[in-house]
């Protein structure tokens, strides 16, 4: 994103992404009642860009699997991720951008929380504050610039 | 329990967008709602059916958050993301906008009317408090800016009777105001909400305030004057505000709006978890620690967040509800004794 200047975490671990999704029958069949799952939610937030570096939340592990709750039956969705240093600048950023994705990409009727993972960030409760409320977060989507990064973070790399 | 709140009717108010808020006119005619589609309008009833009168697209840039009448009913005011707030006149079933109020660093978030009709409050993001004057001439002046809190101010209502301002905010706390040397300054803050207080209501007789919040509980607020027989401690010679009473485990998600119907005396919330509720305070309680009854809980009242109620002022238990799924609801309540 800023280029040129010194980058916060110039070295960061990189992971392995994880493979495919393994279809079975059921998912091929039309008629059976498939609810959304775990890995359903973790495959569209797992390739969002991370704001800094030439690679996904996954290989960033800011985002895994097993952190990802979602309850189709009761239409919550909890997603906690990891910033990579205790003092990210761009974890609100990552954050929102994580909350975009699946406000387009799930039914309305869903409640999504994201937050950060207990422990693992300076202003951990700060930025769980400002995610939570939808009305920054609507105010924060109307500002045509944060919304070109956001979208930015969203679009598939080349 | 749910039977006591039954659905009148359901309309669809702001399509593929947020209804943030709606209004009753004083007379309890004109219902005014407001949202993300920037636009406010105002609807009417007509036989059994609610027709939107005017819809009042040109004036906001950006989402209109909340919507507020004068005391007279011949003034809309509107507050915007866009930073200002726009003053509506109305004729016959038309507004015109006459005045714009800019002055806010950003996004203006409530706005309010004194009893008298000659004081606007509005509140922002930017963490402030404007009081604005109204003189005949339809001119608007800022007689004073409020920087009492830390952070982003949620909404403003003034006080039934008496020249008094509440406010609250993501700072967790409701500030009081009053008017000091022409000046307006805060005379109480009331603390004990663990995170941002969404909304406040004042009871009729404007000795009590309810908030709510995103803790998820409601508090009751009870004015003590000096000298009391209570004991409750005050500053020099200003009224003070001590949480009576705490509502929790009612509710499961953010609680964004509550009103106090100034009738029947009875609470509804709007919450996060799609659900209304409505509380009745037992007569026969201590008025300084008083029990409130969770007498109706409409699970699904709409199918996503619910941003507002508002009881209609003139109708007794007639209540007005809108959603992030763009609906308006209208509700009738019931007691049950």
């Amino acid at each position: 994103m800023a280029e040129g200047t010194r980058l916060e975490n110039a070295n960061p671990l990189i992971y392995q992404r994880s493979g495919e999704r393994q279809l079975t029958a059921e998912d091929e069949d039309e008629d059976f009642v498939d609810p959304i799952d775990d890995r359903e939610i973790f495959d569209l937030i797992r390739s969002i860009n991370d704001p800094e570096h030439p690679l996904s939340l996954e290989e960033l592990n800011v985002v895994e699997q097993m952190r990802v709750h979602v309850n189709d039956n009761e239409s919550t969705v909890s997603v906690e991720f990891t910033p990579t240093i205790p003092h990210c600048s761009m974890a609100t950023l990552i954050g929102l951008s994580i909350k975009v994705k699946l406000l387009r990409s799930l039914p309305d009727r869903f409640k999504i929380d994201v937050h950060i993972s207990p422990g693992t960030h300076a202003s951990e409760q700060a930025v769980n504050k400002q995610l939570a409320d939808k009305e920054r977060v609507a105010a924060a989507l109307e500002n045509t610039h944060l919304l070109e990064v956001v979208n930015q973070c969203l679009s598939a790399r080349v | 329990m749910k039977d006591c709140l039954k659905l009148l009717t359901r309309f669809s108010a702001h399509p593929d967008s947020r209804c943030w808020f709606v209004a009753w006119n004083p007379k309890g005619t004109l219902l005014a709602s407001c949202g993300g589609d920037r636009a406010v309008r105002v609807w009417g009833r007509e036989g059994d059916s609610w027709v939107c009168k005017s819809v009042l697209s040109e004036g906001h840039q950006r989402t209109v958050r909340k919507v507020a009448w004068s005391p007279c009913g011949n003034y809309l005011a509107s507050a915007s993301f866009d930073a200002t707030t726009c003053i509506w006149k109305k004729q016959q079933d038309t507004f015109e906008c006459v005045t714009t109020l800019e002055g806010h660093e950003n996004e203006v978030k409530c706005v309010a009317w004194a009893p008298s009709g000659n004081l606007l409050a509005t509140c922002s993001r930017d963490k402030s408090v404007w009081v604005w004057e109204v003189d005949e001439e339809d001119e608007y002046e800022c007689v004073s800016v409020v920087n009492s809190h830390t952070q982003d101010v949620k909404h403003v209502i003034w006080h039934p009777n008496q020249e008094l301002l509440a406010s609250c905010s993501y700072d967790n706390t409701v500030k009081i105001y009053k008017e000091d040397d022409d000046d307006w300054i805060c005379l109480d803050t009331l603390e004990g909400h663990e995170s941002t207080v969404w909304s406040v209501d004042f009871d009729k007789t404007g000795q009590r305030l309810a908030s709510c919040s995103d803790d998820k509980t409601v508090k009751i607020w009870r004015e003590y004057l000096p000298g009391n027989e209570q004991g409750v401690v005050c500053k020099g010679s200003d009224p003070c505000w001590k949480s009576i009473c705490t509502l929790s485990g009612f509710h499961t998600r953010t609680i964004y709006d509550i009103s106090w119907c100034h009738l029947t005396n009875v609470l509804a919330t709007a919450c996060g978890d799609d659900a209304i509720r409505v509380f009745e305070e037992d007569a026969t309680s201590d008025p300084h620690q008083p029990i409130f009854r969770l007498m109706a809980h409409v699970p699904k009242a709409h199918s996503q967040d619910v941003n507002c109620v508002a009881w209609n002022p003139k109708e007794g238990g007639l209540l007005a509800s809108c959603s992030d799924d763009g609906d308006i609801g209208l509700w009738q309540y019931e007691p049950q004794n």
